[in-house]
C-alpha cells in the first residue's frame, strides 16, 4: 500500500485527479439529492414570489449585511417557537436567491417579524435603534429614509430572478415598476398588484413620508411581509408528504 | 554578444502580459464609461487604474530589459512582496476586527447615522475577508511559492506569472473590500464578493494553480514533498468551491448586482458546503502545508511519520467535504443531510488530530528549543490550538450541543481559537522564518520582541476565547430559560445587555492580539533594514546550494 502511494507522489496530475475524486464525493452525495428529492420542500399554501417593492427591500437588506446579525430561520425548539412563532419551513425560502437564513443572532430572528410591530416603530427603530430599545447595539440606518429608492432597474432585477427560477409571469414583469409604485400609494388602483401577488399584499405608505418613495419604504415593506405568507392553519406538519 | 542580446531580450511572457494589461485597461474603461450603475463604475475605475499601472510598469520593465530571469536562481522577489503584504493585511484585517468589536460594546460611539459604510453589517465582511483572504491568502501564496521552489529545487514556473498572481490577488482584495464598504455584496458569508470580482479571482486562481503545478513539473526531486500535497489540495478544492458556490446570474453585464442560481434550502447547503470547506481547505489544508515545511525546518528534525501524513492527508480531505450540514442543524434542511453532516464532523476529529500529532511529534528530540526559540514555540502553540479547535468543532457539531451553541457567540469564539491560535500563529511563525531567509540576514532584529509578540497575543487570544465562551453559552442558556410558571424568562434585548462586559473583554483581547502583530511588523521592518552579514545563509540563493 505504501509503495503504491509513491506513484501519486511522483505524478502530479494523478495526485490532482485523486484529490478531485476524493473531494467530490461528499458534495455529490449531500447536495445533489436536494435538487431531486421531492420531499425536500414541503407542500404549503400561500407562498408567492416577492412583490417588486418587497424584492427591492430585500436587496437593501442584503446590501446592508443584515444577515450577519439576524437569522431568518426558526428552529423547532420550544423556546424558539414560543419566542418567534412556528418553526421555519424550507418552502418559505424557495424563492430566496440567495437564502438569508443567517448563522448568528446578535439581534433577534426576523423570519416572522412581519406584522409584529407598526411601520412607525420600524422606521423609528431603523433611524435610531436606541430611541425605542435603549439597550440595543444595532447600527443606525437613518440614511435609508433620505435616499430615494432606485426603481428604474426593478424589471431587470425581477427578470434575472425569473431566469433563475422565480415564477414571475411575463405581464407581471412588464408591470413591475407600476406595481412597485402602486404598493406605496393607497390611492392607486392596485388591481394589477392584487392579480399577481394576491389580495393580502400590504399596500400603504411605509415610511411615513407619502411624498417620497425611499429605501426605507422598500425595507419596511420587506420586513412587514416576512414570515406571513404560509397559511399555518392549513399546513399539516405530520402529513406524509411533509415528513422529511 | 549573444549573451548580451539574451540579457536585453525580454521574455515573451512579459510582452504578452503587457498587451493583456493594456487590453484589460481598455475593456475596463469601456465598461466603466457605459455602465449606468455608480457602484459598478467605482469598481471599474479601480480595475482600470490597476491595469494601467500594470501596463505602465511592464512597459518600463520591458524597455529596460528588466525581466530576464536567471533559471539558476530561485524567484524570491514575489515571495518578499508576499511576506510584506501578509503583514500589512494582517494589521488591516485585525484592526477592522477591533473596530467592530468596539461597535458591539459601545454602539453609541462608533456609528454615523447618515453613513452606512461604517455600519457593522458592511465592516464585518471586510474583517472576515481581510483576515481570511487578504492575510491568510497572502501567507498561503507567499509560503507556497517558497516551499514549492525549495522542495522541487526548481525556479518558479511561468516567468512573470507569479507576479501576476500576486498583484492580481491584491487587486481582488481591494475590489472586494471597496465593494463591501460601498454596499456591493452577494449576501453569502465568506463569499460576499459579487460576480465580476469572483470572475477576476477565478482567473487569478487558475494562474496560481498553473504556476504551482508548472513548478512541480520542473522539479529535480523525484517525489513531491508532503507540504505540496496539502498546497495542491488547497488550491484545487478552493477553485471548485469558489466556482460552484458563486454560480449566479448578473442583472446586467454592466451592473454590480447578481442573483444566486440556487434558492432556499439548496442554496443554504451549497453555501455551507463552501463555508465549511473554506475552513477545511483554505484555513486548514493550506496552513497544514505551512506546518509540514516550516516546523521540521525550524526544529531541524524530520517529519514524525510519513505514513501518518499519507493517512491523515487523504482522510482529512475526504471527510472535510461532508461536514457542511452541521451549520444547518435544526433548520429546514432535511434531517438525513444534517445527520450525515454531524456524523462526518465527528469522524473529522481523528484526521485532524493525526495532523496535530504529526506536527507536534516532529519536535521529538528538539523539545528544548521551545524554551529558547520563540518562533518555534509560536508554531508549536499554533499546532496545539489546531488540536483544541478541531476537538471543539466536532463537539459543537453534535446536534444537541448545537441546539445551544448555534446562533451564539460560542461559534465566534470557536472560529477565533482556530483563526488566531492556529492560522495566525503558524503564519507569524512562517513569516519570522522567511524574512531573514529572503532578505539574506543571519537572524531577526530581536528575539525579545518575538517573545513580547508571543505573550501579548497568547494572552489576548485567551481573553477573547474565554469571553466568548461566557457570553455564548450564557446567551444560549438565557434564550431558553423559563420561569417556574412556564414562560420565557428573558426578552431578547436582556440577553444582549447581559453580554456587555464580555464584549468589552473580547475587544481588549482583540486589541492585544493586534498589538502583537504591530510588534511583529516593527521587528520585520528592522530585520529587513539590518546590514547584510558577510556570509549568506544557506536557505536562499542559488538552487544548487539549497537542497530542502
Amino acid at each position: 500500500m505504501w509503495k503504491k502511494h509513491s506513484k501519486l507522489e511522483r505524478h502530479s496530475l494523478l495526485l490532482v485527479l485523486g484529490i478531485l475524486l476524493v473531494v467530490s464525493v461528499g458534495g455529490l452525495v449531500e447536495i445533489a439529492p436536494l435538487f431531486f428529492l421531492e420531499s425536500t420542500i414541503e407542500k404549503v399554501r400561500g407562498m408567492r414570489p416577492y412583490t417588486p417593492l418587497e424584492q427591492a427591500g430585500r436587496d437593501i437588506y442584503i446590501r446592508e449585511g443584515c444577515y450577519v446579525c439576524h437569522s431568518q430561520m426558526i428552529r423547532p425548539l420550544r423556546d424558539e417557537v414560543e419566542r418567534y412563532g412556528p418553526y421555519s419551513l424550507a418552502a418559505e425560502s424557495m424563492y430566496d436567491h440567495p437564502f438569508q437564513w443567517g448563522s448568528k443572532r446578535t439581534g433577534p430572528d426576523l423570519a416572522r417579524v412581519g406584522g409584529k410591530y407598526s411601520d412607525a416603530w420600524h422606521v423609528q427603530h431603523l433611524i435610531d435603534p436606541r430611541s425605542v430599545v435603549p439597550e440595543s447595539i444595532m447600527p443606525p440606518y437613518a440614511f435609508l429614509a433620505k435616499k430615494d429608492l432606485k426603481v428604474d432597474d426593478i424589471e431587470a432585477r425581477l427578470r434575472a430572478l425569473n431566469r433563475v427560477g422565480v415564477p414571475y409571469t411575463e405581464t407581471a414583469l412588464k408591470n413591475a415598476r407600476a406595481d412597485l409604485e402602486a404598493q406605496v400609494d393607497p390611492t392607486a388602483s392596485g388591481v394589477s398588484l392584487a392579480r399577481y401577488y394576491g389580495e393580502k399584499v400590504n399596500r400603504r405608505d411605509f415610511d411615513g413620508d407619502p411624498d417620497r418613495l425611499t429605501e426605507m419604504d422598500a425595507l419596511v415593506a420587506y420586513l412587514q411581509m416576512l414570515g406571513t405568507l404560509v397559511d399555518f392553519r392549513t399546513y399539516e406538519a405530520d402529513a406524509p408528504e411533509n415528513l422529511r | 554578444m549573444t549573451d548580451i542580446a539574451a540579457q536585453q531580450d525580454s521574455p515573451p511572457g512579459a510582452v504578452a502580459l503587457l498587451i493583456i494589461s493594456a487590453a484589460g485597461a481598455f475593456l475596463a474603461l469601456m465598461a466603466t464609461a457605459l455602465s449606468p450603475d455608480p457602484l459598478f463604475r467605482l469598481e471599474g475605475w479601480i480595475f482600470t487604474f490597476a491595469a494601467l499601472a500594470a501596463a505602465g510598469a511592464l512597459t518600463v520593465g520591458v524597455a529596460n530589459g528588466r525581466y530576464h530571469a536567471d533559471p539558476g536562481r530561485y524567484e524570491d522577489g514575489v515571495i518578499r512582496a508576499g511576506a510584506i503584504a501578509t503583514v500589512f493585511w494582517a494589521i488591516v484585517g485585525m484592526l477592522v476586527g477591533v473596530v467592530i468589536a468596539l461597535q458591539l460594546a459601545w454602539p453609541r460611539i462608533f456609528y454615523f447615522p447618515d453613513h452606512g459604510w461604517l455600519n457593522f453589517g458592511r465592516l464585518r465582511p471586510l474583517h472576515t475577508s481581510g483576515v481570511i483572504f487578504a492575510f491568510g491568502g497572502n501567507a498561503l501564496i507567499a509560503t507556497s511559492f517558497y516551499v514549492v521552489q525549495r522542495t522541487c529545487r526548481a525556479r518558479l514556473a511561468g516567468g512573470l506569472a507569479g507576479w501576476f498572481v500576486f498583484w492580481g490577488y491584491q487587486l481582488f482584495i481591494v475590489m472586494a473590500a471597496v465593494g463591501y464598504l460601498a454596499g456591493i455584496t452577494a449576501g453569502r458569508e465568506y463569499a460576499e464578493p459579487e460576480w465580476f470580482v469572483d470572475l477576476w479571482l477565478t482567473i487569478v486562481w487558475v494562474a496560481y494553480l498553473l504556476v504551482f503545478l508548472g513548478t512541480i513539473w520542473k522539479r529535480k526531486e523525484p517525489h513531491i514533498y508532503v507540504a505540496n500535497w496539502f498546497y495542491l489540495a488547497f488550491i484545487v478544492t478552493v477553485a471548485l468551491l469558489h466556482i460552484v458556490n458563486n454560480l449566479s446570474l448578473p442583472v446586467s453585464l454592466l451592473g454590480a448586482k447578481s442573483y444566486s442560481l440556487f434558492s432556499g434550502v439548496q442554496d443554504a447547503l451549497t453555501q455551507w458546503w463552501y463555508g465549511h470547506n473554506a475552513v477545511g481547505f483554505f484555513l486548514t489544508a493550506g496552513f497544514l502545508a505551512i506546518m509540514y515545511y516550516f516546523v521540521p525546518k525550524r526544529a531541524e528534525r524530520p517529519v514524525y511519520s510519513y505514513r501518518l501524513s499519507i493517512v491523515h492527508f487523504w482522510s482529512l480531505i475526504f471527510i472535510y467535504i461532508w461536514a457542511g450540514p452541521h451549520h444547518l442543524h435544526y433548520t429546514a434542511l432535511p434531517q438525513w443531510a444534517q445527520t450525515l453532516g454531524m456524523t462526518f464532523s465527528i469522524m473529522l476529529w481523528m484526521p485532524s488530530w493525526g495532523g496535530m500529532i504529526n506536527g507536534l511529534m516532529t519536535l521529538s528530540g528538539a523539545w528544548d528549543k521551545l524554551r529558547t526559540d520563540p518562533v518555534l514555540r509560536m508554531m508549536a502553540v499554533a499546532v496545539g490550538f489546531y488540536g483544541m479547535s478541531t476537538f471543539e468543532g466536532p463537539l459543537m457539531s453534535i446536534r444537541a450541543v448545537n441546539a445551544l451553541s448555534h446562533y451564539t457567540d460560542w461559534t465566534i469564539g470557536h472560529v477565533h481559537s482556530g483563526a488566531l491560535g492556529w492560522v495566525g500563529f503558524i503564519s507569524f511563525g512562517a513569516i519570522y522564518c522567511l524574512v531573514p531567509w529572503l532578505w539574506k540576514k543571519d537572524r531577526l532584529h530581536s528575539n525579545a520582541l518575538v517573545e513580547w509578540h508571543f505573550w501579548i497575543a497568547t494572552l489576548g487570544l485567551l481573553l477573547y476565547i474565554a469571553a466568548m465562551w461566557v457570553s455564548g453559552i450564557g446567551e444560549g442558556l438565557l434564550w431558553r430559560e423559563y420561569t417556574p410558571q412556564g414562560f420565557l424568562a428573558n426578552s431578547f434585548v436582556e440577553t444582549v445587555s447581559a453580554k456587555h462586559i464580555a464584549n468589552i473583554i473580547r475587544a481588549l483581547g482583540g486589541l492585544m492580539y493586534l498589538s502583537g502583530a504591530v510588534i511583529m511588523a516593527y521587528n520585520i521592518y528592522r530585520t529587513i533594514r539590518q546590514p547584510a552579514p558577510a556570509a549568506l545563509p544557506e536557505a536562499s540563493g542559488p538552487i544548487v546550494a539549497a537542497a530542502a
